[in-house]
């Protein structure tokens, strides 16, 4: 027994360390492919050759990434299988076929034209380039409607039915793809993709500027960023209240863990700081607004406490709560940065402002943290389950033995260490360099006939070990 | 009227994998020949000749993954905690040699060789890696209740060992001959002499893995008209064309290498390996996780596979058209000058 439940914590740190390492690549690519697309097609109309050089500027970085997102992928679906075995023996009638359709509709379509998109610039025509461009764009916001739906699904299920030995299959596959909780989902996610990438793209970008360095392509993409914070930003606040909302009817749990609340009760306060502690069924140091839980429900609405529940029904309250508190911190300083910039584009300064720039670039990074802390208070918030009152995530394990988890956690975290490491030096030392106008060009093809002679290269010598 | 579901999906998943097979694996088989190759030229050449169609090949192993947990939840839940070790080493490989592709070409003074080292570690160990599951799954799986109650290292044995070492040396070949078909010059020489190696031992490794596997599993060696003592002919000559293809292909490589032609061992070392993968599925079938659950116990239920197979009978034909055209826009030799960077 002890052995199972090695293997049952193991699997869950296994899962939530490469499930996180691979969100960091599509909360970017979505939105990069989408940025490339809508920078192919300006220049396509207008010829302005600022956008071709950060087309070619950008696309490098979105190679770069979009690598790392396919591998770290096809570990996870792996995944549902070596650590999750009953989980899939239990759902797989109904998420299966959600997966599968990612994989045909999606998959398929980002890895074929990805091939296009980075080699067949001189291949194929502009028109045909632009179409690939496009496609992988479709692609990557196809896959993440499949694969939230499967997510959601789990957090919020609908149209299935439970078998006597206990599998769960679909009754209505149109209720089960769009089940409560998906529409909000979808779109605070594909959101927040679309907010990271502005974020990138207007730190890179400001950086540039503070350098003195590609100024037009630097200001026109911080511009670019800047619209799309601006209007995303205040609408990731009303997308993510309406979650907040669908979580109070569906997963009660949930909202009382990120919000802190133990007792059933109306009138809630509005806890802005505490330390949730589960041993006690309590906070520790409250600070909070009275009366001001009329952010998910009026004041005299009854909201389900922590209370409700068996404290091993419980999930992690100090993680959700605190978790919930990265992900909307961040979530008003992008505001700030938003309104900010836009008023500074209005008085048309917005690229000599220095203390503007530098906050650019310091919010950065700052999308890759709040999908990862929103993530986690969506999966961890659900815990016990990992289908919100159906499965137990205890009940979802693989039969295997906690030293192949063990092994396998080390594999994992070793080799992500070595390509997280390396394909940040990658990505960084590109955001150094911005765009250059000009030198992006990609070389024209080769025109020599196959069969002549190459020419000696004298630079590689053999035993050359690169 | 009333489509057999379960079949359908069975043969759509064979055919998924060993398109897996035959295009990641000249893609790997590029990787594994990377250690025997002259220069850095010849290398970015060898990597150009994959890197605008490897994504697209990789994504058929996710399609077989994923399709098996679709159509086949139990066994894909039965099979992958029993490779486990194996299918996280494959993963491990499929990593390494993935980022390779961009890290390679970005890597400066340390870094390049580095990455080439991984390409080439990650393209052998991967395919090791799944060499390992074949022979475990050809061994058999303990089924106990629906669940995998086998142990740790029921897949490791010097008849995985033999499998593995055997597609390693299968890739190889195909890679071989995909370097003939994509490059010209020295390299296109090279790539003949590697195809006349890797398919001398590929021919071995079919013999032996043959014959051992005739030992190690009498269910398969019956089926095969193999009773202990002799041949049941009755049994052996349906199956007698199988052999003969490899046969065929063995030979199209040797006789394609002699006439210095570029496409047809390409062709050949195609036939080898239908040729084995026919042997697989006559040694298998019905069964999804050998030898114990066949596919239509393990099948999802219906409403699932006909939702699914209304999709893939739309898009699968899609997927196949859009590929072709991706392989024609990069047809031809590759030269050292292309890429896009
Ligand atoms: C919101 C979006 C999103 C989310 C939540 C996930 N993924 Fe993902 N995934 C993508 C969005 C995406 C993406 C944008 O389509 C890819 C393509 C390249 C990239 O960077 O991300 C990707 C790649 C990718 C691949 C490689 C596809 C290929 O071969 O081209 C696989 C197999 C998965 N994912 C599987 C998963 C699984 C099993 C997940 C959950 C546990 C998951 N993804 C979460
Ligand atoms: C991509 C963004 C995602 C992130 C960052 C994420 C994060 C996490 C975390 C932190 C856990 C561990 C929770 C715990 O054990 O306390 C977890 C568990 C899990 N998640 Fe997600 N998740 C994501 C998306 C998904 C999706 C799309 C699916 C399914 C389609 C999924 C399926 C699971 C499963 C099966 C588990 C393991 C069982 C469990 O611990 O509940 N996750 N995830
Ligand atoms: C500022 C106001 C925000 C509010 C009120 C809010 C609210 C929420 C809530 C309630 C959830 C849990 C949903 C569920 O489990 O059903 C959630 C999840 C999430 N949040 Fe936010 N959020 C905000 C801002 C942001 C920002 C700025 C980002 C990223 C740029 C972000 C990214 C995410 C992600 C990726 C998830 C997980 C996916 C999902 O379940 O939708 N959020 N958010």
């Amino acid at each position: 027994m002890a052995l199972e439940y090695d293997a049952l914590i193991l699997s869950r740190l296994q899962f939530a360390f490469t499930v996180a390492f691979h969100i960091l690549f599509p909360a970017f690519t979505i939105g990069l492919a989408a940025y490339l697309a809508v920078l192919e097609g300006l220049w396509l109309r207008t010829k302005r050759e600022a956008y071709k050089t950060l087309y070619l500027f950008w696309v490098k970085v979105f190679a770069i990434s979009f690598g790392m997102g396919v591998v770290s992928g096809i570990v996870l679906s792996y995944q549902f299988g070596t650590n999750w075995s009953e989980f899939i023996r239990l759902t797989g009638g109904v998420i299966g076929p959600l997966l599968a359709y990612e994989v045909l509709t999606a998959f398929f379509l980002e890895a074929s034209f990805l091939g296009v998109m980075l080699f067949g610039w001189k291949k194929v025509g502009p028109r045909l380039h632009f179409l690939a461009t496009c496609l992988v764009a479709i692609g990557t916001s196809i896959s993440a409607f499949w694969i939230l739906s499967a997510n959601s699904w789990m957090q919020t299920p609908a149209g299935y039915e439970v078998l006597a030995d206990g599998r769960i299959v679909a009754t209505s596959f149109m209720e089960a793809i769009f089940n409560p909780s998906f529409p909000t989902r979808l779109a605070h996610m594909l959101i927040a993709a679309f907010l990271t990438t502005a974020l990138v793209v207007g730190a890179a970008s400001a950086f540039q500027l503070l350098r003195n360095r590609g100024q037009e392509e630097s200001r026109l993409a911080l511009k670019m960023a800047i619209g799309l914070i601006a209007v995303l930003a205040p609408v990731q606040v009303l997308v993510g209240h309406e979650s907040g909302l669908v979580a109070k009817d569906h997963q009660p749990q949930k909202l009382a863990a990120i919000e802190a609340y133990w007792e059933t009760d109306a009138n809630h306060p509005l806890i802005l700081f505490a330390i949730p502690d589960r041993a006690t069924q309590s906070n520790h140091f409250e600070l909070a607004i009275p009366g001001g839980g009329v952010l998910v429900a009026p004041a005299d609405e009854v909201v389900t406490g922590l209370d409700a529940f068996a404290p091993e029904d419980q999930p992690p309250v100090f993680i959700v709560f605190w978790s919930f508190r990265v992900m909307v911190g961040l979530g008003v300083l992008m505001l700030g940065l938003g309104l900010w910039g836009a008023w500074l584009v209005w008085r048309k300064r917005f690229a000599d402002d220095r203390l503007f720039l530098r906050f650019a670039v310091l919010m950065g990074p700052s999308g890759f943290v709040a999908v990862v802390a929103g993530w986690v208070v969506t999966e961890v918030g659900r815990q016990p389950w990992v289908v919100q009152g159906l499965v137990r995530t205890a009940d979802a394990v693989s039969p295997v033995t906690a030293g192949s988890v063990a092994t396998s956690l080390l594999i994992y975290v070793t080799v992500y260490a070595i390509v997280f490491v390396a394909g940040a030096i990658y990505v960084l030392r590109l955001l150094r360099e911005g765009p250059v106008a000009g030198a992006a060009e990609p070389k024209p093809e080769g025109q020599r006939a196959p069969g002549t002679p190459l020419a000696a290269a004298p630079e590689d010598a053999p035993g050359d070990p690169s | 009227m009333s489509l057999d579901l379960p079949l359908i999906w069975a043969g759509l998943i064979a055919t998924g994998v060993l398109l897996y097979v035959l295009l990641d694996g000249f893609d790997l088989g590029v990787g594994i020949l990377f250690p025997f190759s002259r220069n850095k030229e010849d290398r970015d050449v060898m990597m150009n000749t994959v890197a605008p169609v490897w994504d697209g090949n990789e994504t058929w192993l996710v399609l077989g993954g994923g399709g098996l947990l679709a159509a086949f939840p139990l066994a894909y839940s039965i099979v992958m905690p029993a490779f486990y070790l194996p299918v996280i080493l494959m993963l491990a490989g499929l990593i390494l040699r993935g980022v390779a592709f961009e890290f390679r070409f970005r890597g400066q003074r340390r870094g390049r060789p580095f990455w080439t080292a991984m390409f080439a570690f990650g393209s052998i160990l991967a395919a090791f890696a799944q060499g390992l599951i074949l022979g475990g799954f050809i061994q058999g799986i303990e089924v106990v209740d629906d669940r995998f109650a086998g142990g740790t290292f029921d897949w490791f044995t010097p008849y995985t060992l033999l499998v593995a070492a055997g597609l390693v040396c299968g890739y190889a070949l195909l890679g071989a001959a995909w370097l003939m078909w994509k490059t010209a010059d020295e390299l296109h020489g090279d790539a003949r002499r590697w195809a006349v190696i890797s398919g001398v031992l590929t021919a071995l490794f079919l013999v032996g893995v043959s014959l051992s596997t005739l030992v190690v599993h009498p269910v398969v060696a019956e089926r095969w008209g193999w009773t202990g003592g002799g041949l049941d002919f009755g049994r052996f000559l349906p199956l007698a064309w199988i052999p003969l293809l490899g046969l065929i292909g063995l030979g199209l490589v040797g006789w394609g290498v002699r006439r210095a032609s570029h496409g047809w061992p390409f062709v050949g070392a195609v036939l080898v390996f239908l040729s084995g993968y026919a042997g697989l599925a006559a040694g298998f079938f019905p069964y999804v996780a050998p030898y114990s659950v066949d596919f239509r116990a393990a099948a999802a239920p219906d409403n699932a596979l006909a939702l699914m197979l209304v999709g893939t009978v739309v898009i699968l034909p899609l997927i196949l058209a859009y590929t072709g055209w991706v392989y024609w826009v990069f047809r031809g030799k590759v030269t050292p000058e292309a890429g896009y960077h």
